[in-house]
């Protein structure tokens, strides 16, 4: 494809290859350390599920019996291995006989690195073909009603009740969406483990628990069956239990997950160290579930001026793809975000908006990017915000964005009424419809405001990068680049459940997975 | 996102058609959505002003999520707020046209089967009314929003005598013509002169004698069925409906009087 902005290619190369220094630098340490995170995905996929009596998730029992026991730095694999090999029992009844204080880990036997390795990797697989049916089942669903061409109709609901959502989510796809996210309530990002079962009584949104995964799912399913399109499914892999919340997504056939390398960070004090592992293991469980990555760089721009601060999320993207691509995920799997948020009484915001969504698209030219609406600058007037709203749907559908997250009139008033997403989809429809083929009937002036617009924004975007693989991503971090929040390296929540792996630390669904990512998914 | 709702939900959630009450995002919640206009200066007094008057309207907890200068004097409010208000859905009882509506050829088919010629159909916008808009939609050839007008139907041989024409002139063409149907729109209608219009047109056609002869069918955006029946039409047709809609339901209701005559006679 040619570049519509006349985009200086060379330096586009020059700032991906600095994005994958420092993603390479940060990797290294990655690589030497695990989180309490992490091990509870280990136990989520080795079959552990459940609460003990005082509503405690199983995963978190025995991860604490590991931390004090004084095993956990080998790895909770590690654990499950001798515990396969001495009791002979499932992983799930060695849990519910570590939650009754019936687990004698003073005697628990040690036994050949081989002998470990054999029996792990077996439970192990079995763990991971749940993940494989989903995959399949969400293949045989877009083989038999098709793929939608064009941008993919992105809506919330948020009513704090899963049943609630359901009736609300299936009105929206009804109405026209094509990816439902459940809003998670306010604070589960910060809570170190994950709800369990079905839940009604969330503040601003609905926990994310396997059980809501399961029901909204099934509905999604059922509506889908009764309109022959398929329904994704979208929910939050973000705060300090990114990884566990890949698993449950994996197993429940969740189709996108927000996962974004630094977000938490930023946007919710978590520890840095933490979060870059989280992470690393929850974005390898997406690449192998076939779920769509979500990043969240349009959240610098409710935190900065939009038009200021257009090339560090321009940088973010750079080091999120790098990342991503760690991990196993393809291209096609990284929804890069951004986000339609220049103020409204700038002259020519539309046209600079234009420049650096079409920007990003040529940049990223295979990432399903995810592009968010107009939210700082909507206020009451819900009459100018359907405007603002339709301006935002413009540039989508001339630029090709693929994840379209609808704008809400009402952003400013409430969490989305049912009529309030109806309107917002008829816009979006509207727009798509009458404009489908406008994009390319648009060229651009070869020295254009826009083209400058573009170039300016890779420039600086550039020297950004190249000033953040000079001082290190923590460092950087620490010093407010993005977003101009300011996060320290030993700061912030989590960082006690941050620990050195052994030299014989397991977890081998990790080299399994990247294994199978490596030589393409069958 | 901002404005999250985190107010703890007091009310029954479940599904009560005897206290039927709005739906913003969950059952019950009795969510409504106004604007209006004060003429007075955009101030606190202003806000607390429209906030009082959301109360009177019935709305609890109102808030007003813009006001915004029109003018010196001239304030603009959106606001969203609880009704306090419910419905006993049960006790609402209304007449609507009961026909399943079919498609331009089927009606000409069926109106050859049952009644063996073309159906006479006069229509007009009478009054004051100047709007052709609404007759337009049904009668052109073109018609409106993809549904063929009566002009384009094979077996109705349609007069449109457009807009301002007297009832008194549009009784007159009628029987001249020899119409089996009447159908009369009123588009603008302020203060209900439409009312009064339909109302005399009725007792003019009445007084002619013909009312017997005649299906006589009013449309327009203000006109139900409930209220048309009530004045007299055999059917009203209001904002949502179209010509296939009106033909529809003139072919059946001819078809259904000519069995009842033959019965009659037989």
């Amino acid at each position: 494809m040619k570049s519509k902005l006349n985009i200086n290619e060379d330096l586009v190369k020059s700032c991906r290859d600095s994005a994958g220094a420092i993603a390479g630098d940060v990797q290294a340490f990655i690589d030497t350390s695990s989180t309490i995170a992490v091990e509870r995905t280990v136990c989520r996929l080795l079959g552990i599920d459940g609460v003990d009596a005082f509503d405690v998730p199983l995963p978190n029992v025995v991860i604490e019996a590991l931390v004090e026991n004084e095993l956990i730095e080998k790895g909770c694999a590690d654990f499950f291995a001798r515990a396969f090999l001495a009791t002979g029992k499932t992983a799930q009844d060695i849990a519910e006989s570590i939650s009754d204080d019936g687990f004698d880990f003073q005697n628990l036997p040690e036994y050949s690195r081989e002998k470990k390795e054999i029996i792990i990797n077996e439970k192990c697989r079995e763990g991971l073909n749940r993940i494989k049916v989903n995959r399949n089942k969400r293949r045989d669903y877009l083989n038999r009603f098709g793929e939608k061409e064009g941008a993919l109709l992105y809506v919330i609901v948020a009513t704090g009740n899963i049943r609630e959502d359901v009736v609300q989510a299936v009105a929206a796809a009804k109405q026209g969406a094509d990816v439902i996210a459940v809003i998670r309530t306010t604070g589960q990002s910060l809570l170190d483990y994950v709800p369990y079962g079905e839940t009604t009584d969330g503040f601003g949104g609905t926990y994310a628990t396997q059980e809501n995964f399961k029901i909204m799912r099934s509905a999604l399913d059922d509506v889908g069956e009764e309109l022959n399109r398929y329904i994704r499914l979208c929910n939050y892999c973000s705060g300090l239990c990114m990884p566990e919340i890949a698993a449950m997504g994996a197993f429940e056939r969740l189709d996108m997950m927000l996962n974004d390398a630094l977000y938490g960070i930023l946007f919710r004090d978590i520890n840095m160290k933490r979060t870059l592992i989280d992470q690393y293991f929850s974005r390898i469980i997406n690449a192998y579930g076939e779920v769509i990555i979500n990043t969240g760089e349009d959240n610098y721009l409710t935190t900065s001026d939009a038009y200021e601060e257009a090339h560090t999320v321009l940088a973010s993207q750079f080091i999120n793809e790098q990342f991503a691509h760690k991990a196993g995920l393809k291209d096609e799997l990284i929804g890069l975000g951004h986000a339609y948020e220049i103020d409204p009484a700038f002259k020519n915001s539309f046209v600079y908006e234009l420049a650096q969504a079409q920007m990003t698209r040529e940049i990223f030219p295979e990432a399903p990017l995810k592009y968010m609406p107009p939210t700082k600058y909507l206020t009451g007037d819900v009459f100018l915000g359907n405007v603002q709203d339709a301006l935002f749907n413009i540039v989508t559908t001339i630029t090709g964005q693929r994840i379209h997250l609808l704008g809400m009139m009402t952003e400013a008033v409430h969490t989305p009424f049912m009529s309030d997403r109806a309107v917002a989809i008829e816009n979006a429809s509207y727009i798509a419809r009458s404009m489908e083929t406008l994009g390319e009937e648009i060229t651009f002036k070869a020295d254009g405001l826009m083209s400058k617009r573009a170039n300016e924004v890779i420039g600086n975007a550039h020297e950004l990068l190249a000033k953040i693989e000079e001082t290190g991503m923590f460092k950087s971090l620490s010093q407010g680049v993005f977003g101009g929040v300011k996060r320290g390296e030993s700061g912030g929540k989590g960082l006690k459940g941050v620990f050195l792996k052994a030299p014989d630390y397991m977890n081998p669904f990790i080299d399994l997975m990247l294994a199978e990512l490596e030589e393409g998914l069958a | 996102m901002k404005g999250y709702s985190i107010e703890r939900r007091q009310f029954s959630r479940t599904f009560d058609p005897t206290h039927l009450r709005p739906y913003g995002d969950t059952m019950n919640d009795g969510k409504v959505q106004i604007s209006f206009t004060l003429p007075v200066e955009n101030n606190d007094k202003a806000v607390e002003c429209a906030k009082q008057l959301a109360v009177k309207m019935g709305l609890e907890q109102p808030v007003i999520a813009l006001s915004k200068s029109l003018d010196k004097t001239f304030t603009f409010f959106v606001v969203y707020g609880n009704t306090s208000y419910s419905i006993n859905y049960e006790d609402i009882e209304v007449v609507s046209v009961k026909v399943e509506t079919m498609g331009m050829k089927e009606t000409d088919a069926y109106i050859k089967e049952n009644i063996g010629r073309k159906i006479v159909v006069v229509g007009a916008s009478t009054g004051s009314d100047a709007h052709t808009v609404g007759i337009d939609a049904i009668m052109n050839m073109k018609g409106y929003a993809g549904h063929y007008g009566l002009e384009r139907y094979e077996m109705i041989e349609a007069y449109n005598l457009g807009s301002q024409v007297e009832n008194i002139d549009f009784v007159r063409t009628a029987i001249e013509l020899k119409a089996d149907v009447l159908l009369v729109s009123q588009t603008v209608t302020q203060k209900d002169i439409h009312i009064q219009n339909l109302t005399q047109l009725v007792e003019m056609i009445e007084a002619e004698g013909i009312r017997e002869k005649v299906v006589l069918i009013c449309g327009g955006p203000r006109v139900s069925h409930q209220l048309a029946k009530e004045l007299g039409y055999d059917a009203g047709f209001g904002s949502g409906k179209f010509a296939d809609d009106a033909a529809t339901f003139l072919a059946k209701e001819m078809a259904g009087r000519l069995q009842n005559n033959s019965e009659e006679i037989s």
